[in-house]
């Protein structure tokens, strides 16, 4: 079996922790990173980045630029990336609603198929693909942790099998660095320098169980 | 899954076999898209090789494998060199030697598929061996039943009928369906039933009638004239009188039972036209689960790089 080659201080690479992969709510495990591999060693909170209401305000806000930018909400659909995208697309809808009046369309997108890992790792579908006629629409892609892009990547593949929008735009809750291809967010929740050997944890209550937050992870022995 | 899947057995059980009808419902979601095709097994290669005939089971894997978008390439025995009397080794090893990813075997022996994964580096996938196995006709018609009955098949009753003793089609459902908890009667003339059950947890019975009063799906077999070689029985009009599915003991079923043939249909003969054109009837629906499950099988033997942990 052949892996991707672990980051600094990984051991073995655990399958349950993928970007857009599978996540069992409230099955007691630790909740799950956007890193591909688990991190080796002890780990301790580096930091905690939001809170329940700083989350909840940075929704709002991003809510906010959304309507801002596109002149509204009419042509918008938010697309959310499995698992926690789709939650966080929720979220967005029915702050923009509030704002505007206007319940923006949504979909759900599973990348899964359009990885270009698959065949280095376990590669496992999370749901079922439903996004609306987006001819001529204004998508906006939502997901949790930006980090190498390549999810977003194949996202991007997944999207124009799906039809021709007017634009594609990105928003995401952490843009924590490290992109390994040519992708930026357009609206961001927080920029949080991280190293590699970092983890960034999301928890959404609908997805994981427990109270929505996100933290920063690290090895102890990094701590210096 | 292991590298090759030659028998349901190399499905690892219950869990294994409920992972692979899982992840086929996520490629029937995408066989229903408009653009019904993904990239998951670009530049993967995948060559059919049959010595048998079939339709379903050959065009099912192309349109799985292209639909992944791998690379197919088939092989009919009657326009190669087989007629030339190649032998079996010399084919794979012909076709092994133009560097592919898997080898999809459909031959009238049993175990030829395993002898072709001891020889090649390919993933093997058995689409039909002799009296053996038919995996993947397993998996579509599991998938196809739990889309109706599912997702626990569990305390199910079926009712297996025809020919037991020569169908590799039998053989690998009875496996996946007692893995899955279904209650199963075998029925057929007794010189069609298997000498013994080897252990399966079935029951066996010649008496349809009585067979068919608690049974929640028929699953019909087809009377393989080209298999059976001898008279096993009087006559096709005293099978049809005695096991075949007629309007009039279709009539007699539970309501919501349901009828299944894994195809080609010998109508009139194991299954009346009423029958099997009527709402009971999942034959449409297996040939079409067919394409997702074999996707599901692909992409599970070539797309993990390995075997899940």
């Amino acid at each position: 079996m052949t892996t991707a080659p672990p980051p600094l201080g990984a051991s073995q690479p655990n399958p349950t922790l993928q970007n857009a992969g599978a996540v069992q709510p409230g099955v007691g495990h630790e909740f799950v990173s956007d890193a591909t591999e688990n991190l080796g060693g002890v780990v301790v909170l580096r930091s905690r980045v939001f809170d329940a209401s700083a989350l909840r305000r940075s929704i709002t806000r991003i809510g906010h630029e959304i309507v801002e930018r596109n002149y509204g909400a009419h042509e918008v659909v938010l697309v959310g990336l499995y698992s926690r995208g789709v939650e966080l697309a929720q979220r967005l809808a029915s702050s923009i609603q509030q704002v505007e009046g206007v319940l923006p369309q949504l979909g759900m997108l599973d990348v899964a198929f359009f990885r270009d890992d698959i065949g280095l790792r376990a590669v496992s579908p999370s749901g079922p693909t439903e996004v609306p006629d987006v001819t001529d629409k204004i998508v906006v892609l939502v997901d949790d942790v930006l980090f190498t892009g390549r999810t977003i990547r194949a996202a991007l593949d997944a999207m124009q099998d799906l039809g021709r929008p007017r634009a594609v735009q990105l928003a995401v809750l952490v843009d924590r660095g490290h992109r390994e291809l040519p992708i930026r967010a357009d609206y961001v929740g927080k920029n949080l320098p991280t190293s590699l050997a970092e983890d960034v944890r999301v928890r959404l209550g609908e997805v994981d169980g427990g109270e929505d937050g996100v933290e920063l992870w690290g090895p102890k022995e990094g701590l210096a | 899954m292991t590298k090759h899947l030659l028998s349901v057995d190399d499905l690892a059980g219950r869990d294994g076999i409920q992972r692979i009808l899982d992840l086929s419902g996520s490629f029937l979601e995408v066989t229903q898209r408009d653009m019904p095709k993904v990239p998951a097994l670009r530049a993967k290669t995948i060559v059919s090789l049959f010595y048998e005939d079939s339709t379903r089971t050959r065009l099912s894997f192309e349109t799985a494998a292209k639909r992944l978008s791998a690379d197919t390439m088939t092989f009919s025995v009657g326009t190669s060199s087989v007629k030339k009397g190649e032998s079996l080794l010399d084919t794979v090893q012909t076709i092994e030697a133009m560097g592919i990813d898997a080898i999809v075997v459909r031959h009238g022996a049993s175990g030829a598929p395993h002898q072709v994964a001891q020889w090649s580096n390919a993933s093997v996938i058995n689409a039909g061996d002799g009296r053996h196995e038919h995996p993947t006709q397993a998996l579509l018609d599991a998938f196809t039943l739990r889309r109706h009955r599912g997702p626990s098949l569990d305390g199910l009753n079926m009712v297996i009928v025809g020919d037991i003793r020569n169908s590799r089609v039998a053989r690998s459902d009875i496996k996946i369906f007692a893995a899955l908890g279904v209650n199963l009667t075998l029925v057929g003339p007794p010189t069609l039933m298997p000498s013994s059950l080897e252990g399966w947890p079935v029951t066996m019975t010649s008496d349809l009638d009585s067979a068919l009063n608690e049974t929640d799906v028929v699953y019909l077999l087809r009377i393989q004239q080209e298999r059976i070689g001898d008279a096993l029985f009087p006559s096709l009009r005293e099978y049809t009188s005695r096991w075949g599915l007629t309007a009039d003991r279709a009539n007699r079923l539970k309501p919501d039972a349901l009828v299944m043939h894994p195809g080609p249909m010998n109508r009139g003969i194991e299954i009346a036209d009423e029958v099997a054109d009527s709402p009971r009837s999942l034959v449409t629906e297996q040939v079409a689960n067919g394409v997702a499950v074999r996707m599901a099988v692909l992409y599970d033997l070539l797309g993990t790089g390995g075997p899940v942990v």
